[in-house]
């Protein structure tokens, strides 16, 4: 963190729609950095602005239909305001993005291996037809695929859902990126397929060395994947850190929400578990204060109102340097303990 | 796919043969006898009873109806030959039968007049889709803008006034008020006989046709575009890096094409079954006024040929248009 030879730096990054009901803020004042071989994850609910902060990076927002302020770098370019033959350099070629519902996300009247082909020769246009199509199954053959010489020519819905996936990060690595972007990568897939897909993501990322950007509302994903993880609610991030403190010793009830909302499947099965209360705010008129406050069960330990009228900065917790938050909450390291650790894990409570 | 067309062939030829059926019936037993025409014409407007029933016992019109149309329909194959007055007409294969109105075989008539509807539909055809898939795409890429919202309103005004009245205007004042040179002689010139002429009497008629069709597919167009270029495959294309051109045309307009291939293909068909009203005000001699004035004259050799030439081309139309998706869209399997 806070690292300036980072490959990815991202600095007070807000992203305003303008809709006939006002302006929607779907992304507010957010910053974070990324250095190569490293992953970050990104949790939140649906809205919360995950993707719409990782689109940004590419520039894939409509200009015209789009505010977006603050400062995007890659690799040093300053995405933000970069007209579009520069990001059309970008995009592709040192970030690329993988996106969830590989079968709407690929072209249903192209064989695979030309819409790989054809991601490989926009970056490469001295390369041949011949060339590209080899270098499309050697990715299809790296990712896994099996067969690619045959499978090369198949369309996307004679593939299974996970082979689908698996085209789809081939051809968002087919370039070498050092940014890779994964929007939900698992997101429709079944268990066993999704471990799969998350173990490939991990090795090619040790092999190409690049940084990884992965967007996802399951906390597994994160466990496995991220060496930082970035939660964020309405817009904004509300806590940021190392994985491990994330995990362990979160300080922003709203994390804490998330946790509680994890099923475990070693725990008793009368366990319960616990969701978060309301619903994620609406981003055309958001709450006042913190934007958690209202579907927040710890408001009432925060001296008078401040909650619902002061939005909290993104300060250091007490775990030191590297791990910040945005709460009031004086001691959340011991109403975590007392509250939340003894209704989702008692055995921790007890053992510590 | 070849099993399929075959299939679909079939039940084309079905569909065909109960159209001939429908259309033989409804004249056979419609209000004014079929023998009428004819016998207006032989005898110089003085048809009285008897010489109708006398005419009507000729043409076999007294015979069960289904002998003359197996009659009919055996001519199309084999060519029959029919005896009208004292004379017998040799009505070679395809026979569709004489008109007694002109006074020659129908199929002649038919290919005669072909050429001109033929000439008259490909041009408007064409200009449906030259005009109105690049406006559609167009007005797809900036919707929402004031230029899109000017165009989507105008066309919609055009769209709605009758097209005869837009015909018939154009031709009024393009034809006698301006007498704008090029579009000023409107009319079929064969274009074996002087290409030149040809085109210039097509224009007007082409121009009125393509500007007035052209609007529903700009509307077809524009709205499928805007639906496939919200599409992820399509957000799928920019990330890639694609120049916009690329993604709009390669990735986006395939997937738009496919609804309006549908519409088009029974344009198409029903233009070159005859277009009426271009035609008449035009003054083309083609099967859309042929057809028109032989069931105000109760030709029915001639609207019996007319209407089965039109069955055949929607069936065929349909076909093509079903072939087409395949070719588009490799999801769809003909079987």
């Amino acid at each position: 963190m806070n690292d300036p030879d980072a490959f990815l730096v991202v600095e007070d990054l807000s992203v305003e729609f303008p809709t006939p009901d006002g302006p929607v803020r779907a992304v507010n004042n957010l910053s974070y950095t990324l250095g190569l071989g490293q992953t970050l994850g990104i949790v939140g609910e649906s809205g919360s602005g995950k993707s719409v902060s990782s689109m940004a990076v590419l520039g894939l927002h409509d200009a015209d239909r789009t505010k977006i302020t603050g400062s995007i770098r890659v690799g040093g370019t300053e995405v933000v305001g970069l007209n579009e033959p520069g990001l059309r350099k970008l995009r592709g070629n040192s970030v690329a993005m993988i996106f969830q519902d590989a079968l709407a996300a690929l072209h249903p009247f192209y064989r695979v291996g030309s819409q790989l082909a054809e991601a490989y020769q926009v970056h490469h246009p001295s390369a041949s037809r011949r060339d590209a199509r080899r270098k499309a199954i050697e990715m299809l053959d790296r990712v896994g695929i099996p067969q690619p010489d045959s499978r090369v020519d198949d369309f996307p819905h004679q593939f299974s859902g996970g082979m689908r996936q698996r085209a789809m990060i081939a051809m968002g690595l087919i370039n070498d990126p050092s940014l890779l972007i994964a929007d939900e990568p698992t997101t429709a897939l079944d268990v066993t397929v999704q471990a799969q897909i998350l173990d490939l993501l991990q090795d090619l990322q040790r092999e190409f060395n690049s940084a990884v950007v992965i967007i996802t509302h399951d906390l597994g994903v994160i466990a496995e994947m991220a060496d930082e993880v970035l939660v964020m609610y309405a817009g904004r991030c509300v806590e940021y850190g190392p994985t491990k403190e994330i995990l362990v010793s979160p300080e922003m009830p709203y994390t804490w929400g998330l946790l509680s909302s994890i099923p475990d499947v070693s725990a008793d099965i009368d366990a319960r578990l616990i969701p978060i209360p309301g619903n994620p705010p609406s981003l055309l008129s958001p709450p006042s204060g913190c934007s958690f406050h209202p579907r927040c069960a710890h408001v009432d330990k925060v001296p008078g109102d401040l909650c619902a009228t002061q939005l909290p900065e993104l300060l250091e917790g007490s775990n030191g340097p590297g791990h910040v938050k945005r709460c009031h909450l004086a001691n959340p390291q011991e109403v975590f303990r007392r509250e939340v650790l003894a209704e989702i894990a008692p055995d921790l409570v007890e053992e510590s | 796919m070849f099993a399929y067309i075959i299939k679909r062939l079939l039940s084309g030829v079905i569909v065909v043969i109960l159209v001939s059926m429908a259309v033989f019936a409804l004249f056979w037993y419609g209000p004014s006898s079929p023998a009428r025409p004819i016998c207006l014409a032989e005898t110089g407007n003085r048809c009285t009873p008897d010489r109708l029933e006398n005419y009507e016992e000729q043409l076999g019109y007294n015979n069960n109806i289904v002998d003359e149309y197996g009659n009919y329909a055996k001519g199309i194959f084999t060519g029959r030959e029919m005896p009208i007055g004292n004379v017998v007409i040799d009505c070679d294969r395809p026979c569709l039968g004489f008109s007694h109105r002109s006074r020659a075989l129908v199929w002649d008539e038919l290919v005669e007049r072909l050429p001109a509807t033929i000439s008259v539909a490909v041009g408007g055809a064409f200009l449906y889709l030259a005009l109105g898939i690049p406006i559609g795409v167009a007005a797809a890429r900036r919707r929402g803008t004031l230029g899109d919202k000017l165009l989507v309103s105008s066309f919609l005004f055009l769209s709605s006034v009758p097209y005869y009245l837009f015909a018939l205007l154009a031709w009024l004042y393009f034809t006698l008020i301006w007498q704008v040179p090029i579009l000023g002689s409107s009319g079929y010139t064969p274009i074996t006989d002087n290409p030149a002429e040809w085109f210039k009497g097509m224009l007007l008629p082409w121009l009125c046709l393509g500007i007035f069709g052209c609007t529903q597919y700009t509307r077809y167009t524009r709205g499928a575009m805007v639906e496939t270029l919200s599409e992820d495959y399509i957000r799928t294309a920019k990330a890639k890096g694609l120049p916009p051109s690329t993604v709009v045309y390669r990735h986006g307009l395939r997937s738009a094409l496919v609804p309006v291939v549908t519409v088009f293909g029974i344009d198409l068909g029903v233009l070159l079954a005859g277009t009426i009203f271009t035609e008449r005000i035009f003054e083309i001699q083609g099967i859309g006024r042929w057809g028109l004035s032989a069931v105000q004259a109760f030709d029915l050799p001639v609207v019996s040929a007319t209407a089965l030439f039109g069955a055949i081309l929607i069936v065929i139309s349909n076909l093509i248009v079903d072939v087409i998706y395949s070719v588009l869209d490799p999801r769809v399997r003909l079987s």
